[in-house]
């Protein structure tokens, strides 16, 4: 019976060998354990030896050859016995240069270009909060201090803004190492504060036109009041433009006074302040049209318009005309603080004769608002603007800020209006006159 | 002189069938078996050397006598379980060297669907209870098999091999006091080829082998497993005690190792002499011990014995090419039986295959 | 329903499935002559024999080899040691071939074979008697490992493993034994395995536990609630199979979670718990997931270092403050 004679693993991790020199010639007789030849390994050079015995009938790997372990080198078998059906590895003879090493493949990928996030917005609105009346809209606390960039959320935080639509980037964490956690994920959208309204979204990768936002109940309830406002009221509007250079010295000196008490009024305050007295002595602006009677008020019940997410609400300060600058900052900085909590009673919101809203804080310098029924006038509030005025025959720079007036002329004529207006630019333009 | 020396230690010729009881039928068979133990082990090495068996591989060259002689005269219901050095007492227990063969290549045709391999061989069908890779971890398992036996009344036999080494380990005399204390029906055969690995037992043992069960109180004989015949004679009767409720028994069988532990360990240099090695080939080989017999008392000729070799050589070749084309399991298989019960709630894996 | 203790529903279910199953048989070191070292074979040798409740010279590796054994060829062993500390000597036969020999085999030689006792520490056994041996069976493939901490618990899920038929190491507790509780009056009460239990319902964070110390967690949901803080408290009563569905249920109404144990905290229990629960519930995390095991020592003698090494409630409410941010 033939045996084939193989290149055999002599050390552990040989995976081929060069067969040095046979020690055994084709025709000689071989006896089991015979050693056939030397083989150089990748350790060492070791013997070959016969697994079969007869005649060394066939040699294929002559020396000098190379060949993988497994490969058939040589056939023993008895001397006329028919072997012609064993192949065995050609080659031999060569030089023991190794063949090539297989290129590495050559199909690496190029690099995927690095996913460029888009790149986080920087709030649109300025973030300074000393002269931030307390009615502007999306008031930024400083974002989650000191993140060096990275957000540290919990992953039910991240989760949740994303479903939330809140940014967690402007969300401050309480947890430790300044994480943001559910809870702060939840007040941010109950103040709105995060809301990421003037951060230009990116394009929703579906390329969708539009959205439908449902219909809060607050958006519905602006809509249908004040739908019965700017329809069936006639209504006309009165623009003044003041200097508030003096407003803005009293303010300084005003707080200089309240600092021991670590208290800040600011000229929003002392605007409403102003505005109570002037309605004071203007009580017919300070009315109701009713069927058949006009309603007039002798107490100023002063509703400031805040905005909150998703809308408008205007808290009331009671008796304004009645109440201090301190208090009266103090009172408008509560309410809206849990204005935008959404935490007002009915009758902190409702019962105000005379409405003020002011959209200076968002660069707007003038603008007319729509009345709130029943009342019979509001106030639109501009910005303090640093304007080229004359002044005595020269052009000089001053404050100024403009107060547009809506007003129902069923109520209020033009010439009263106008007289109102007049009062009041009078007190801002000299405080002193809110003491008469 | 040589010859003078042979015959003088293994007994007169002629009437050396009649010693022993065995028929020439009977004789001949074990030559053959021993043959194709021979050739079959001597294929794997070949295998192994050109990779077709990977790992570990203890081959049992030079040992053929001690397994032919002691399963034999098992009955077919009679449990063996063994150690590493398993292929050859698979085979003689009644595995097809097919299904051996292509358990060390690792192929889906092997015993244990190439899951095991070389160590790790079993066949419950035929009740060889493995193939363990824990030396010393079998013998408990034995005296458990025996135990069950008794516990369910039963007239079989469990028998367990192990290594001269092993005996040292807790696990042997733990396992001897218990069958002792419960007359469990075992026999604990040592093939004492006289090395543990490469370390002597005379240097890991102040005491001599046959005085190792004598503490626990099981009978201990001993037998020169090179005499396939005197091996024979030996288990059949002792098999026939213990069937009969002796208790275990405890069986010396000497035998010598012609090659190194395993594919990877030397045969002989640093741990025991290469001279000595050659002279027990020349004289101690069981194959040719009992051929010489054979041939001696004209129970066999040249060409009978050509003839058995040839078989012997060519059912280790088909074995062999059996194997090679013996598909490699399939990557399905992977998880298979690892739990006998797949329960009905709960995860079983946590590599994520369960999620 | 009856009421009885831990003890005593294990000594019930020994007595049913002995009974039930002539293949069954119960070994190990005082379990026949002595009653047991901790009284849960009272009684079984004297109604089955000595056949069928065995006891075993002091040879763990050897008796429990032998029953791996007597598993190969058929018959369903229930395995005693005395304390899971010297199972020890004994693992190799668990792991090597009990756990492993149905997959070497390919299926041939099955081991529906319990090996029971307790675990974990009792009172001042100091470090040798005091070990949670849990994670040394949970780690290998081909193991089961149960863990009840009450008696119904205990009854039904002793049942369970040895009907079970892989090898199953079922872990008690020396101060389970002589705990109370009602189990149901059932011919054949039996606990599925791989189906954790809710032993206490809240919603602020979840409690996850196994083995006695379900107790313990018991008594910090009472403590939190207390200031209105209420736990889920999810005892997985099976190691392995693991019921990730009640895991992944408790982590998504709370989304916060507290593992303890009584084991050490390196490749304990907990820490595969949390590496599943952060795989496969990352988003509903409102918090890091913390564990509370035996502090990282052996177990000291002193009854001082002891109290201090052990979980304790106070130690699970304050971990439970921590992930609520409290």
């Amino acid at each position: 019976m033939a045996t084939k004679v193989h290149m055999e693993a002599l050390s552990p991790t040989m995976e081929e060998g060069q067969l040095v020199q046979w020690l055994k010639a084709e025709g000689d007789d071989i006896a089991n354990g015979d050693i056939l030849a030397e083989i150089e390994t990748d350790k060492a050079t070791m013997e070959l030896v016969a697994r079969g015995e007869g005649v060394l009938r066939k040699i294929f790997l002559t020396a000098g050859g190379t060949a993988e372990v497994g490969s058939v080198i040589g056939v023993i078998a008895g001397a006329d016995e028919d072997i012609s059906g064993i192949a065995g590895v050609s080659g031999g003879g060569v030089t023991a240069a190794p063949t090539a090493p297989p290129e590495a493949p050559a199909e690496g990928a190029p690099m995927p270009a690095a996913q460029t996030l888009p790149a986080p917005e920087a709030p649109a609105v300025s973030a300074s909060a000393t002269s931030a009346p307390a009615t502007t809209a999306a008031a930024t606390l400083p974002a989650s201090a000191a993140n060096e960039g990275r957000v540290k959320a919990s992953p039910l935080a991240r989760r949740l803004a994303e479903e939330m639509g809140v940014d967690i980037a402007r969300v401050p964490g309480s947890g430790p190492g300044g994480r943001v956690v559910k809870r702060d994920v939840e007040a941010a959208k109950a103040s709105g504060v995060a809301a990421p309204v003037d951060t230009p979204a990116t394009w929703a990768s579906d390329g969708a036109e539009y959205e439908d936002i449902p219909t809060s109940q607050m958006r519905k309830a602006i809509a249908k009041r004040l739908v019965t406002s700017i329809g069936p009221v006639p209504t006309f509007y009165l623009t003044v433009d003041v200097d508030m250079g003096r407003v803005i010295e009293a303010r300084k000196s005003i707080n200089a006074m309240l600092e021991k008490d670590g208290m800040r009024v600011s000229i929003n305050d002392i605007l409403l302040k102003a505005i109570a007295a002037a309605l004071r002595q203007h009580l017919n602006c300070n009315a109701q049209w009713h069927d058949g009677f006009v309603r007039r008020f002798s107490a100023v019940h002063l509703g400031v318009a805040v905005a909150i997410e998703d809308g408008l609400i205007t808290p009331v300060i009671k008796n304004a005309h009645a109440k201090g600058i301190a208090q009266i900052s103090a009172e408008v900085r509560e309410l809206a603080g849990r204005a935008r909590e959404k935490k007002l009673m009915p009758d902190e919101y409702t019962g105000s004769t005379f409405t003020v809203s002011n959209l200076g804080m968002l660069g707007i310098h003038e603008f007319t608002a729509i009345i709130n029924p029943p009342e019979s006038g509001i106030l639109a509030v501009g910005g303090i603007v640093e304007t080229p005025v004359v002044v005595d025959g020269e052009v000089t720079v001053r404050p100024r800020m403009r107060i547009t007036m809506s007003c129902d002329h069923r109520v209020v004529d033009g010439a009263q209006g106008a007289r109102f207006l007049q009062t009041l630019q009078g007190m801002l333009e000299e405080p002193t006159a809110i003491l008469l | 002189m040589a010859e003078t020396k042979t015959k003088k230690k293994r007994g007169k010729k002629g009437d050396v069938l009649d010693r022993y009881g065995v028929s020439p039928e009977l004789a001949l068979d074990l030559l053959r078996n021993m043959l194709l133990y021979r050739r079959f082990e001597e294929k794997a090495e070949e295998a192994y050397a050109i990779g077709r068996i990977g790992g570990f591989c203890h081959v049992h060259i030079g040992q053929e006598g001690a397994c032919a002689g002691s399963i034999k005269p098992l009955r077919e219901d009679d449990y063996v379980v063994t150690a590493y050095r398993d292929h050859t007492q698979a085979i003689a227990k009644g595995v097809h060297p097919n299904a051996v063969m292509a358990e060390l290549f690792g192929r889906v045709g092997g015993a244990s669907g190439g899951r095991g391999g070389s160590m790790h061989v079993y066949d419950k069908s035929v009740r060889f209870m493995g193939g363990h890779g824990i030396v010393g971890g079998q013998v408990p398992l034995a005296t458990g098999i025996a135990w069950k036996i008794r516990y369910a009344e039963e007239d079989t036999v469990a028998i367990v091999y192990m290594g001269d080494a092993a005996v040292n380990q807790g696990s042997f005399h733990e396992s001897l006091n218990m069958a002792a204390v419960w007359e469990l029906p075992v026999i604990y055969v040592v093939e004492n080829n006289e090395y543990g690995m490469g370390t002597a037992f005379s240097r890991v043992s102040k005491t001599d082998m046959s005085t190792k069960p004598v503490p626990h109180g099981v009978p201990a004989s001993v037998v020169d497993g090179q005499d396939v015949l005197a091996t024979y004679a030996h288990f059949r009767e002792l098999i026939a005690e213990v069937r009969g409720g002796g208790g275990p028994r405890f069986v010396d069988l000497q035998t010598y190792r012609f090659r190194g532990h395993s594919m990877s360990d030397p045969v002989s240099g640093t741990y025991r002499p290469t001279e000595e090695v050659e002279r027990r080939k020349a004289e101690d080989d069981p194959i040719a011990v009992l051929r010489d017999k054979l041939l001696a008392a004209g129970h066999l000729d040249q060409a009978g014995l050509q003839e058995m070799d040839d078989e012997a050589r060519q059912i280790a070749q088909d074995a062999a090419d059996f194997a090679e084309a013996s598909p490699v399991p399939d990557p399905s298989t992977l998880y298979e039986h690892v739990w006998a019960e797949i329960n009905e709630h709960g995860r079983l894996f946590f590599d994520g295959r369960d999620r | 329903m009856a009421v009885m203790t831990y003890r005593e529903a294990l000594n019930e279910a020994l007595r049913e499935e002995i009974q039930h199953d002539p293949d069954v048989f119960l070994m190990g070191e005082e379990v026949a002559e002595y009653d047991g070292a901790y009284k849960v074979s009272k009684g079984l040798l004297e109604e089955f024999g000595d056949k069928r409740v065995v006891d075993s010279p002091i040879s763990e590796l050897g008796f429990t080899g032998l029953c791996v054994g007597a598993s190969m060829a058929g018959l369903r062993p229930v395995v005693e040691f005395m304390t899971f500390n010297f199972a020890f000597l004994a693992i190799d036969q668990v792991i090597n071939n009990a756990t492993k020999m149905y997959y070497m085999s390919n299926g041939q030689f099955p081991m529906p074979i319990v090996f029971r006792g307790p675990t974990g520490a009792a009172l001042q056994l100091s470090a040798q008697h005091s070990q949670a041996c849990e994670t040394y069976y949970s780690h290998a493939p081909g193991c089961k490992v149960v863990t009840p901490a009450t008696p119904a618990d205990a009854k039904g899920l002793l049942k369970a493993a040895i009907r079970d038929n892989d090898p199953v190491a079922f872990m008690e507790g020396e101060l389970l034994y002589n705990v109370k509780g009602e189990v149901p009056e059932d011919d054949d009460y039996v606990i599925p395995l791989g189906v954790a239990d809710l032993k206490n319902e809240g919603s602020d964070v979840s409690i996850i536990t196994h083995g006695k110390m379900v107790h313990v967690a018991l008594q910090a949901a009472s403590k939190l609630d207390k200031d209105n803080i209420s736990a889920d408290v999810l005892d997985l009563r099976t190691i392995r199979p693991l019921d990730m569905d009640a895991i992944l249920e408790t982590v998504k109404k709370t989304n916060r979670v507290v593992y303890l144990e009584e084991g050490w905290p390196y490749a304990g229990t907990g820490a595969q718990i949390v590496a599943m629960i952060q795989e496969e519930a990352f988003d509903y995390l409102d918090a890091p997931i913390l564990r509370v095991t035996q502090a990282d020592v052996p177990m000291p003698y002193a009854k001082s270092l002891e109290i201090l090494a052990k979980p304790s409630a106070d130690r699970v409410v304050e971990a439970c403050r921590n992930v609520l941010y409290r």
